[in-house]
């Protein structure tokens, strides 16, 4: 498929012509059902299930693990051609012309995404029971972990944009749920607020994609909307991917909405682990590819979703050098990867494979490395400044040597799954030509060497180096069953990358629904040359400077960048000065206005009757004669009147 | 030649005379007696008309302000009573409980 | 009885404006004088002046029937059972001069100016015609043709308006009735009472002089001083000592004037006991 005109880009997908659902694939709502039924169970059951609660919360996902591979596996055997199946539950919406089905699509690009949900969420509730073992409200985190499980699959399996809303908002709740799962804890209550607002800026976006959408095509299932995309005008669609993007940026924590991110750490770390670094961050990322055949007609989306992946890779990276904290250096790596993919699906058909490959990629190796950061917060005593850890890889070597393969994972060592799922995005990039192309491509070039430098400094940090640690701190390597779904997920960071691109496997899989890219790359490449280059320029400076000398316990000063990259580079400050702070002012001025101005107003009306009543009863002087004479000038009035009438 | 507009004439004359003494005084029996005053005039009107209409619709009705007239006083002065015996003073004044 | 009332030729016309003007006149100040008198009865006895008045109008219009009840009914029935019940409220304290509702008199004398300007008014705009002369219409007589009218156009009226005077009888009985709280005293106990309040006798009479015989002539006991017994006292109150005439050398109120009195013929004989001190 060469050929590089906007009409051209017109998808295969469109023509492929979606089948009913037969076999065991027919029960595919059990996906949904099986976490849901988990977590109503628990959630309504109470302290009575307290004892059996976290195995029921382990064994739903499992369960929907086994049913995603067995629906995968029927899946590979149908031809290429009619592996995109849909399935109606019941019609959710019959109003007139707006009829929305509530029904599921288990296409290519929706088995992936369950396969990553149930199988990394699996382990990360394994890991949970472990983590979570001395918390006495451990069967609420396990209602609350289904729940999200629950709706993350309705997000990915919906057929229509309003099932997906459905499913976007209740990971929405399910995120501001386990976020501030330590009620008691302000500063975890407060981040959670924080991040249900910055979502629903971008749900905002969203559902106004969807009204414009049946606006426009009079339908918002993925089949009404693609087929007749066609047909509108350019502004539409060009606003519909953009109202999509802003949707994307607020789940997904891209600029200018990523503010919520790093305060999400105040959560457990299994929350941080499965939800802001695998899957629901991930879920704007698979709102743009499933949107593909919108964004592959209008080029100034697509541009627009690559330059906010371009720029927040960048910043992702430079706040992640900078903080102290394990868990917010890895949400910062977090913003930054989810960067490439938005880049990458920016650039149409060229990257969405490759978006999709370092998704799956980034879902094993983030997910390993927020499991052993939350191992070791486990042993220290729930501490997170890595300036008090240091030479931890003598006491927790399971811990290290899963940690160093995702962190071999993610800087792009090659044979581990970054470098085979982040070169091809810096390789679309420049391959997008002019000065966009170059531009984007730099930025990823230079993304990838920040990432190595932070990353090694993570490292350096943690594990390396001499104690930092005071004397009542006694680590030890965790038990089995927190170190298990980390074995597996470092084999998975380990080998992913090579299993999905070499030979084009992912390719050929997600070619028909995502399309394939018009030139197809080695492995090899000068970009992916240069950025090992870069790779190494960055894990030479962080191990000269974290390396070789003594970590400092307390941060020093630091140039105006570090202060910068401190304060999230200004974020929340920009946030606060710009919504924040008029929004107060409007509404103190509003309440000024209300009590002063309307309340006023009602109140004066009401004292000029009062006060006019108060003057008027004087004229009940209760004589009379007063009375008779009021009654004598009224008279003398009426025949004034009848005389000027001539009557 | 006395025509009926004279008698108009002092028929208002006498009707206003009454008026403002009911305003005027204070005696609830004076008060009374104006009114009688302005209740004569009132006939002494209808009569006039009577006569410059040649009809004695005008009388018929004058009969009638008399005959109401009777009824009305009856009843007030019984009420006078009934107020004096309870108060011990026939002054309009005193009444002035209706007061704001 | 045809307009025989009504007298006929020119020197009728004289007559009949002559009456109407002198009568006029009366009945004006009268009520003038009538609503400016401070003492009650007068303000009766004036309205009674306006009401026959009214009456020899009534007669002038060829009223007869209504003049005479405007005598009988009005003047003689409703205008009696006002100074009854003078009587019975009493002739106290007249009317104070001083007006006690602020702006009242003022008003009052606008109001009545502005009504009589603006009722002139309308009826100088009205086209008031003449008087008739003699007509067929009254060939019956005045009563029977008013009968005539009453019974048949204004018979409705005529039954309310009876209705209405049994119910005002009734109202005014309910109204001045006073319930006896305790049982009617017999004439034993009114003795017994009497005895038992120290002066069983009655009250002396008023005096008789030879020049004064009238009730409100305080009776001589036989110190020669006033008795105030003998005398009632809604007289006393209404007219006030100083106008009662000196009885030779004694004041009322009982003091002797501190020298003999002349033997001139000055008080007549007291029909109390004579004083002694003489």
């Amino acid at each position: 498929m060469t050929g590089s005109a906007d009409s051209s880009l017109a998808h295969s997908a469109v023509a492929i012509a979606t089948l009913h659902a037969t076999g065991l694939q027919d029960a595919a709502w059990l996906l949904i059902a099986l976490p849901l039924l988990g977590a109503a169970i628990l959630l309504l059951g109470g302290k009575r299930t307290n004892s059996w609660g976290h195995l029921l919360g382990v064994a739903m996902p499992l369960l929907a693990f086994v049913y995603g591979v067995a629906a995968y596996a029927q899946m590979l055997g149908y031809p290429a051609a009619q592996r995109s199946r849909e399935l109606t539950i019941y019609q959710f919406i019959d109003v007139g012309r707006f009829q929305v089905p509530m029904g599921l699509r288990l296409d290519q690009l929706s088995i992936c995404f369950v396969l990553l949900i149930t199988g990394v969420g699996s382990l990360i509730h394994i890991f949970a029971v472990g983590y979570m073992s001395h918390d006495p409200e451990r069967r609420r985190f396990f209602g609350y972990m289904n729940l999200f499980l629950a709706a993350m699959l309705l997000l990915v399996l919906a057929n229509n944009y309003l099932g997906l809303y459905v499913g976007w908002e209740g990971v929405g709740l399910a995120s501001y749920l386990l976020i501030g799962f330590w009620q008691y804890k302000p500063a975890a209550a407060v981040a959670a607020k924080k991040a249900f607002i910055a979502n629903r800026v971008g749900d905002a976006g969203l559902s106004l994609a969807i009204m414009l959408m049946f606006f426009q095509f009079g339908s918002v299932t993925f089949t009404g909307v693609f087929g007749t995309v066609g047909k509108a005008s350019h502004g539409v669609v060009l606003a519909i991917g953009l109202l999509l993007l802003l949707g994307a940026c607020g789940k997904s924590a891209q600029v200018p909405l990523q503010s919520w991110l790093l305060d999400a750490m105040e959560g457990p770390t299994p929350v941080s682990a499965l939800i802001h670094a695998a899957t629901m961050v991930t879920a704007g990322v698979y709102l743009i590819v499933r949107s593909a055949p919108i964004f592959d007609l209008s080029a100034g989306a697509r541009l627009a979703v690559a330059i906010v992946g371009a720029v927040t890779l960048l910043f992702g990276a430079i706040i992640g050098c900078a903080k102290d904290d394990i868990k917010k250096a890895l949400a910062g790596s977090t913003m930054s990867q989810i960067g490439y993919m938005m880049l990458a699906a920016g650039l149409g058909p060229a990257g969405y494979v490759f978006a999709i490959a370092h998704l799956l990629a980034h879902g094993f190796f983030k997910a390993g490395l927020f499991l052993g950061a939350g191992s070791v917060k486990h042993e220290m005593d729930d501490e997170v400044d890595m300036r008090r850890f240091g030479g931890l890889w003598r006491v927790m070597p399971i811990t290290w040597v899963t940690f160093s393969i995702g962190y071999l994972a993610i800087i792009g060592v090659p044979p581990f799954s970054g470098f085979y799922t982040k070169d091809p995005i810096i390789d679309a990039a420049f391959a997008k030509g002019g000065t966009s192309g170059a531009l984007l491509g730099t930025a990823a070039l230079i993304g990838a060497g920040i990432t190595a430098f932070y990353m090694t400094r993570v490292m350096f940090m943690t594990f390396a180096g001499e104690r930092r640690w005071d004397e009542s701190v006694h680590p030890h390597e965790v038990p089995p069953v927190m170190t298990s779904p980390m074995i597996v997920l470092a084999i998975g960071s380990a080998g992913a990358g090579a299993f999905l691109i070499l030979s084009n496997r992912l390719l050929n899989f997600l070619g028909p629904v995502t399309g394939v890219p018009p030139t197809s790359h080695g492995v090899w490449t000068p970009a992916g040359e240069g950025a090992l280059a870069l790779v190494a320029v960055g894990i030479a400076i962080a191990y000269l400077m974290y390396g070789r000398r003594d970590v400092p316990v307390t941060a020093p000063a630091g140039s105006p960048v570090t202060v910068a990259a401190r304060k999230e580079l200004y974020g929340n400050a920009i946030n606060e000065s710009l919504l924040m702070r008029p929004g107060q002012w409007l509404t103190r001025l509003s309440v000024y206005f209300d009590n002063r101005g309307i309340d006023g107003i009602v109140n004066t009306v009401a004292a000029t009757f009062g006060g006019s009543s108060g003057r008027l009863r004087r004229v009940q002087t209760g004589f009379v004669r007063s009375y008779a004479l009021s009654m004598l000038v009224g008279a003398v009035l009426l025949v004034g009147a009848l005389l000027l009438v001539r009557l | 030649m006395v025509s009926p507009a004279h008698f108009i004439a002092l028929s208002v004359i006498l009707f206003v005379i009454g008026a403002v003494g009911v305003l005027v005084r204070r005696n609830a029996i004076v008060v009374f007696m104006c009114v009688e005053l302005m209740l004569n005039a009132a006939n002494l009107a209808f009569v006039a008309f009577a006569r410059m209409h040649n009809a004695l619709d005008g009388q018929v009705i004058a009969f009638f302000v008399m005959v109401v007239a009777a009824a009305e006083v009856v009843v007030g002065l019984a009420i006078l009573t009934a107020i004096f015996r309870a108060r011990r003073s026939a002054s309009v004044d005193d009444a002035n409980l209706m007061k704001y | 009885m045809t307009h025989s009332i009504v007298l006929a030729g020119p020197a009728a016309e004289t007559t009949r404006l002559l009456v109407y003007w002198v009568l006029a006149i009366a009945s004006v100040a009268a009520a003038l004088g009538m609503v400016l008198s401070r003492r009650a009865v007068h303000c009766a006895l004036l309205l009674a002046i306006v009401m026959l008045s009214l009456a020899v109008f009534y007669l002038m219009n060829g009223a007869p029937f209504l003049a005479f009840v405007q005598i009988i009914v009005y003047t003689g029935a409703v205008l009696m059972l006002f100074l009854f019940v003078l009587m019975i409220v009493g002739i106290t304290a007249a009317d104070s001069i001083i007006e006690t509702i602020r702006g009242q008199r003022m008003w009052a004398a606008l109001t009545g100016i502005a009504m009589l300007v603006l009722l002139s008014l309308v009826v100088g705009h009205a086209a008031i015609g003449p008087g008739a002369k003699n007509s067929a219409q009254f060939a019956d007589g005045n009563v029977t043709a008013l009968a005539h009218l009453i019974f048949t156009r204004y018979v409705y009226p005529f039954e309310i308006t009876s209705a209405l005077l049994i119910t005002a009888a009734v109202g005014a009985m309910v109204l001045a009735h006073r319930e006896r709280l305790r049982p009617k005293p017999t004439q034993r106990e009114l003795a017994a009472a009497r005895i038992a309040s120290g002066h069983p006798t009655p009250l002396p009479g008023p005096g008789t002089y030879a020049q004064h015989n009238s009730v409100d002539m305080p009776a001589l006991l036989p110190d020669g001083s006033q008795s105030e017994l003998s005398v009632s006292e809604v007289l006393s109150v209404g007219s006030g000592r100083a106008e009662r005439p000196a009885l030779g050398g004694l004041q009322p109120g009982g003091e002797p004037s501190g020298r003999p009195p002349a033997v001139t013929p000055g008080p007549g004989h007291g029909s109390g006991p004579e004083a002694g001190e003489h």
